[in-house]
């Protein structure tokens, strides 16, 4: 791929939810490389986008592009493409009956079809770089939310995806966990993996996005840096929205 | 007593017909229900639409219609000759099927449903995330059910009775044929049918336990 691709292009996105409008001509590019945090009211739509785009919901127009491949439509081709799209979800959906290191190795040995030996070998090396090894056999229910979302990080990161996104990965954790899983996901984009993040943690976007990415009603109403957004919101949704948060 | 004694080998005849009847249809059913309740959740819109009509067909046939008709309507259709036993086993199957269908189906709509959808994002394909990840899961809810519709099975199979007398139902007939006294006989079926019944209680309680510690 030549260094122009964007690894995401939404172009020209809509979607609807019955009558309600949830996402409203979407335009938006990552760049290889970029971490891109999507900040907005609840209800704004943000759950919706970052879902659009390995296609758990499908879309009514538009054009979505993962690494310059348009998104197919359900079957095998679409399950590869989204082999190569991590996702980590609010509430983990860590398989219940596996243990940690078989979420681990699950889809690498029945989706990428590794040998077994490699597999436990990586999943393991993920575990410990998420801090968590030596919870390996045990079930997800046994372990704490915190520990259970760095699983849950670890699960996606087997896949050697492209692209990461992350769905307010740390909302229902107790505060102390909080920043366990954002130090991993720090770790991530000083790597220089690809992510697209939609969290209410201002401390991360400002501390680990290249971008910031801030939709209302089911629109992009401001897409610029971090530093920018914070210091000079240009609409006043965003002030209005980031007044909320701050005297919080 | 002589009722049991002098007629063992009938008696025995007809328990092993029954346990036969049973396996197969229990199988059979478990099969056949599992496919069913895969095309019923299926996002092919054909595949969920025919599970829908047979088990809403099947479940609103008495069961004895339908043994009747593999009974004596199949064989005048003249498509494939099949031994009464053959038709016994298919009628309890089709019939058993849409039960196990239902059960299975409510057992997979109690596995949330961020587990499907975290396997879809891995590269799950839909019989993939239904087989490795939903069913394993819904199995825990299914088990008791499941036992019961099976349980069921194994008192249907007396229904099946007026296809074969090698089946502990049929005894009865022949006991009255040849002057025994029918009830003692009768009480001494339904003892066997206790004796078919209790494993599988006991299996169910078993797993059930093993499972609830587990999770
Ligand atoms: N499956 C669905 N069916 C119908 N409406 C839905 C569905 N999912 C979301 N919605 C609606 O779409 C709108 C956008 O939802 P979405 O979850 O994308 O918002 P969000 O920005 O992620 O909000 P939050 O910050 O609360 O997570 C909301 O009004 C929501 O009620
Ligand atoms: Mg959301």
């Amino acid at each position: 791929m030549s260094e122009t691709t964007p690894m995401v292009r939404m172009a020209g996105v809509d979607k609807h939810f019955g009558e309600l409008h949830v996402l409203r001509d979407i335009n938006l590019e990552v760049p290889q490389g970029q971490v891109v945090v999507v900040l907005g009211p609840s209800g704004s739509g943000k759950s919706t986008l970052c879902r659009t785009i390995n296609r758990l919901e499908p879309i009514d127009s538009g054009v979505i592009e993962i690494d310059g491949k348009t998104l197919p439509a359900e079957g095998k081709e679409l399950a590869r493409l989204r082999a190569d799209v991590g996702m980590v979800f609010q509430s983990f959906n860590l398989f219940a009956h596996k243990t940690i290191l078989e979420n681990v190795t699950l889809a690498p040995l029945k989706v990428r079809r590794t040998g077994k030996a490699e597999a436990e070998k990586n999943g393991i090396a993920l575990l410990e770089r998420v801090g968590i090894a030596n919870q390996r056999d045990k079930y997800p229910a046994q372990l704490s939310g915190g520990q259970q979302q760095r699983a849950a990080i670890a699960r996606a990161l087997a896949m050697k995806p492209k692209v990461m996104l992350f769905d307010e990965p740390t909302s229902a954790l107790d505060p102390e966990m909080v920043n366990e899983v954002l130090d991993v996901m720090t770790g991530l984009a000083k790597e220089g993996m690809t992510m697209l993040v939609v969290t209410h943690e201002m401390g991360f976007a400002r501390r680990a996005a290249n971008r910031v990415v801030f939709m209302a009603d089911g629109e992009i109403v401001e897409d610029a840096t971090p530093d920018t957004f914070f210091t000079a919101p240009k609409s006043d949704r965003a002030k209005d929205f980031l007044g909320k948060i701050l005297t919080h | 007593m002589n009722v049991l004694l002098d007629n063992l080998d009938l008696y025995g005849r007809a328990f092993l017909g029954t346990i036969e009847l049973f396996l197969i249809a229990a199988v059979g059913s478990l099969v056949l229900g599992a496919v069913v309740a895969g095309m019923r959740v299926s996002p092919v819109p054909i595949l969920r639409a025919f599970g829908t009509i047979y088990v809403n067909l099947i479940r609103n046939t008495p069961l004895t219609l339908i043994l009747f008709f593999f009974a004596f309507a199949y064989p005048r259709l003249e498509i494939v000759d099949l031994s009464f036993f053959t038709r016994a086993c298919i009628g309890l199957i089709l019939y058993t099927a849409a039960f196990v269908c239902e059960v299975i189906r409510s057992g997979i709509n109690t596995v949330p449903v961020g587990q499907a959808e975290a396997s879809r994002a891995l590269g799950f394909g839909f019989g993939q995330t239904l087989t490795t990840i939903v069913m394993p899961q819904a199995v825990r809810a299914v088990v008791p059910p499941l036992t019961n519709v099976q349980i069921a099975l194994l008192k249907n199979t007396t229904i099946a009775s007026g296809f074969s007398v090698f089946q502990a139902g049929g005894i009865y007939q022949e006991l009255s044929e040849n002057g025994y006294n029918v009830l003692v006989g009768l009480l001494w079926i339904a003892l066997g049918f206790l004796i078919l019944v209790v494993p599988l209680t006991l299996l169910q309680r078993n797993l059930d336990r093993r499972w609830s510690v587990a999770k």
